[in-house]
C-alpha cells in the first residue's frame, strides 16, 4: 500500500429520510480542523436518493467538496448497498481519513467497510489529532471509561474512525461558503442484497434529543422516584431545560433509555449540566464531563461527582429542587 | 437448525491495570464474566433451541481460563463449546480477532451466527459485522427480536435512534444482539454438573482456516500508541449549607456564568 497516494479527510454523511443528521455536521467541523492542519480538503460522502439539493448545506458547514451518490438503492440505509457504494468510492478516491458517526447506522457500516477494505477502524473516538508525522491519532475511552487509549493505523489506509454524536462541535453555518459538488455513480451487485427493509417505525421517545439541549437537568438514585422526577421536570420547564438521567434510573424503569447519559447512554456537552442525586460513577462522567458548567447536588460529600463539578452542593436534592424552582419562577 | 454464538469473557470491575511497557491490559486477577450482550445472544439461541430444536455451538477466543464462560454457556443449555486459544491470536485488534473467529466458523456448519452487539471492555461493536463481511454473510445489528419461520426466513426487529426497523432475511446471516432484548436464563443445577463433565474443545491456529499473517498483533491494522488514565479535571467549589442558602449560591453562580439572567 502506497500511503502517500492517500489524501483528504472524508466524512460519511448520515441522512435519514433525506434529513442530514447533526452528527455529520459535527464531523465536518472536526474534519475541517484536521484538513487545515494537513493542508488537504474536507470531502463529504453524501449517499441517498434525490438528496442533491441538500449538498450546499454540507459546504456551508465546512466541506470543500461534496460527492453525491444518488441511487434508489441508497434511499434508506442498508448495510450491503451502502458498503458497496462507499467501498468503490474509497478505492477510487483514496482518502487518507474517513470519519463516520457512531450511530446505529455508522456502527453497522464502519466495521463492514473496514473488513472489506482491510483497514483499521477505531470506535467512538473522543479526540482526533494529527501527529508530527501526519498520522491520525485517535483517542477513545476503553473499559467503561477507565482508560484512554490513543490508537494509530500506521500501515493501512484510509484511517477510519467513528465518533459519537455530541462529541465534536459543528462550525457556524456560513451560507456564502463556496465548494464543489460532484457526483459518483456506484455499480451495484444486487445479488448480494439479502436484507429486505419491511418498515421503519418512529417512536415518540420524548420531546427532544438530549444531545441537542443547552441545559440538562439529570437525575440519579438520589432523586429516586417518578414523583421526584416530576419535580425536576417542573424546574426544567422554568429553566427551558431538558431532563436526562443516570443509568440507575433507566434500569429502574423510571426514565427511558434515550434520556440516559453515560458510557452506555449518550454523550452530552450542554452549557449547563445539573447532576442531581448522581454519585458520578466513571461510566456516567464519561458521557457528560465535557459540559461547559456542571452543578452537582449530592447528600454524600465524598461522591466522585464533586471532583468534576464546577459547583457542588452537599445536601438533599429533593429539598433544594422545589425551592430553586420557586425562586427562579419569581425572578423570571 | 445450527446456531453459532460468539461469546467474549470480559473483566467485571473498575480496577483495570495496564502494562506501561506495552500499553496492553493486564487481565490477571480481575474477576471475569460473560459479556452481557453475548449472554443476550446466547439466550436468543437457546430460545430457538427450545422452539426449533436448534443445535447451539458457543465459541470464544481468549486465554485458556476463558473456558469458564463457555462452561457457563454449556450449563445454560449450549450443546458444544470451542475455545480458540493460541499465542498466534494474541494482541489482536478487532479485525484480527474477526479473522480468527471467521477462520474457525469456516470449519463449522451453521444457519445463523449470533454475537452480542458490543463488549463492555472495548465497546467497539465491530467484531460481529466484521465476521459477517469475512464470511460473506448479510448482517443485522442491534437486534431486539427475531422470528424464525422454521425453514429459512428470519424476521428481525432492530433498534434505531428513532424507534425500530423490521427487516427480513432469507437464508444464512449474522445478527448482533442487544442484551435488553433477551433476559438470560439461569444455569440449571444439572446443567452446571454436566458442564464440568463435558469438554470445551481447544482450537489453535492449525484447527482454523485463515492465513497466519491476518492474525494477532501482526494482523492488526490498528495499534495502541499509548494508554493512559484520565487526568481529573480540577475540582470546583463545594458548599455544605442548608437548602435556602444552597439555592442562593446556585442562582448567583448561574447569573455570573450568564446561564440565567
Amino acid at each position: 500500500m502506497e500511503i502517500a497516494q492517500y489524501k483528504d479527510v472524508y466524512v460519511f454523511v448520515e441522512q435519514r429520510d433525506g434529513e442530514i443528521q447533526s452528527v455529520s455536521y459535527e464531523l465536518i467541523g472536526k474534519a475541517r480542523e484536521l484538513a487545515d492542519q494537513l493542508n488537504e480538503k474536507v470531502v463529504a460522502i453524501f449517499a441517498g436518493h434525490q438528496i442533491a439539493n441538500k449538498a450546499n448545506e454540507l459546504i456551508a458547514y465546512g466541506a470543500d467538496c461534496v460527492i453525491c451518490m444518488d441511487a434508489p438503492e441508497l434511499k434508506d440505509y442498508l448495510t450491503e448497498p451502502y458498503t458497496q457504494a462507499i467501498t468503490q468510492l474509497i478505492n477510487e478516491k483514496k482518502p487518507s481519513i474517513v470519519l463516520i458517526g457512531a450511530t446505529t447506522i455508522g456502527r453497522d457500516l464502519g466495521p463492514r467497510l473496514s473488513a472489506r477494505l482491510i483497514t483499521g477502524l477505531t470506535a467512538d473516538c473522543t479526540k482526533l489529532e494529527i501527529s508530527e508525522t501526519r498520522e491520525l491519532l485517535m483517542t477513545r475511552p476503553a473499559f467503561g471509561g477507565n482508560l484512554m487509549a490513543t490508537i494509530i493505523c500506521p500501515k493501512h489506509r484510509p484511517q477510519m474512525s467513528t465518533v459519537r454524536p455530541g462529541v465534536m462541535r459543528k462550525m457556524e453555518r456560513d451560507a456564502i461558503r463556496k465548494g464543489e459538488v460532484e457526483t459518483f455513480v456506484p455499480k451495484f451487485d444486487a445479488s448480494k442484497f439479502r436484507v429486505k427493509l419491511l418498515k421503519k417505525v418512529k417512536e415518540d421517545k420524548g420531546k427532544i434529543d438530549i444531545t441537542e439541549a443547552k441545559i440538562l437537568i439529570s437525575g440519579g438514585r438520589g432523586v429516586g422516584t417518578k414523583e421526584n422526577f416530576e419535580k425536576l421536570q417542573e424546574l426544567a420547564d422554568v429553566l427551558g431545560a431538558e431532563i436526562s438521567s443516570s443509568r440507575a434510573m433507566v434500569d429502574a424503569g423510571i426514565m427511558p433509555h434515550d434520556r440516559q447519559v453515560g458510557q452506555t447512554g449518550k454523550t452530552v456537552r450542554p452549557d449547563l449540566y445539573c447532576a442531581f442525586g448522581i454519585s458520578g460513577a466513571i461510566q456516567h462522567v464519561a458521557g457528560m464531563e465535557e459540559s461547559e458548567y456542571i452543578v452537582a447536588i449530592n447528600k454524600d460529600k465524598f461522591s466522585p461527582i464533586f471532583q468534576i463539578a464546577d459547583l457542588g452542593i452537599v445536601g438533599d436534592v429533593n429539598k433544594i429542587v422545589p425551592l430553586l424552582k420557586e425562586r427562579l419562577r419569581i425572578t423570571n | 437448525m445450527k446456531i453459532i454464538v460468539c461469546i467474549k469473557q470480559v473483566p467485571d470491575t473498575t480496577e483495570i491495570k495496564i502494562n506501561p511497557a506495552t500499553g496492553t491490559l493486564i487481565r490477571e486477577g480481575v474477576p471475569s464474566i460473560m459479556n452481557p450482550d453475548d449472554k443476550g445472544g446466547l439466550e436468543l439461541a437457546l430460545e430457538l433451541k427450545d422452539k426449533h430444536n436448534a443445535q447451539v455451538t458457543v465459541i470464544s477466543m481468549g486465554p485458556p481460563q476463558a473456558d469458564t464462560v463457555l462452561r457457563e454457556a454449556l450449563a445454560m443449555g449450549a450443546d458444544r463449546a470451542i475455545l480458540l486459544t493460541d499465542r498466534k491470536f494474541a494482541g489482536a485488534d478487532t479485525l484480527a480477532t474477526s479473522n480468527a473467529l471467521a477462520g474457525a466458523i469456516r470449519k463449522l456448519e451453521y444457519d445463523l451466527i449470533i454475537s452480542g452487539r458490543q463488549a463492555i471492555d472495548g465497546d467497539t461493536a465491530q467484531v460481529g459485522p466484521q465476521i459477517a463481511e469475512l464470511l460473506d454473510l448479510p448482517q443485522v445489528s442491534y437486534l431486539e427480536d427475531l422470528e424464525y419461520d422454521g425453514k429459512n426466513k428470519f424476521t428481525i426487529r432492530k433498534q434505531t435512534e428513532e424507534g425500530y426497523e423490521m427487516v427480513e432475511v432469507d437464508g444464512k446471516l449474522l445478527v448482533t444482539v442487544l442484551a435488553s432484548g433477551y433476559k438470560a436464563r439461569y444455569m440449571s443445577v444439572k446443567g452446571i454438573v454436566d458442564a464440568y463433565n463435558r469438554e470445551v474443545e481447544l482450537w489453535g491456529f492449525d484447527n482454523i482456516e485463515v492465513e497466519e499473517q491476518k492474525l494477532g498483533l501482526g494482523g492488526s491494522p490498528t495499534q495502541v500508541k499509548k494508554a493512559f488514565s484520565k487526568s481529573a479535571k480540577a475540582a470546583g467549589e463545594v458548599y455544605e449549607v442548608d437548602a435556602e442558602e444552597a439555592v442562593g449560591i446556585i442562582i448567583s453562580k448561574l447569573k455570573e456564568k450568564f446561564i440565567i439572567k
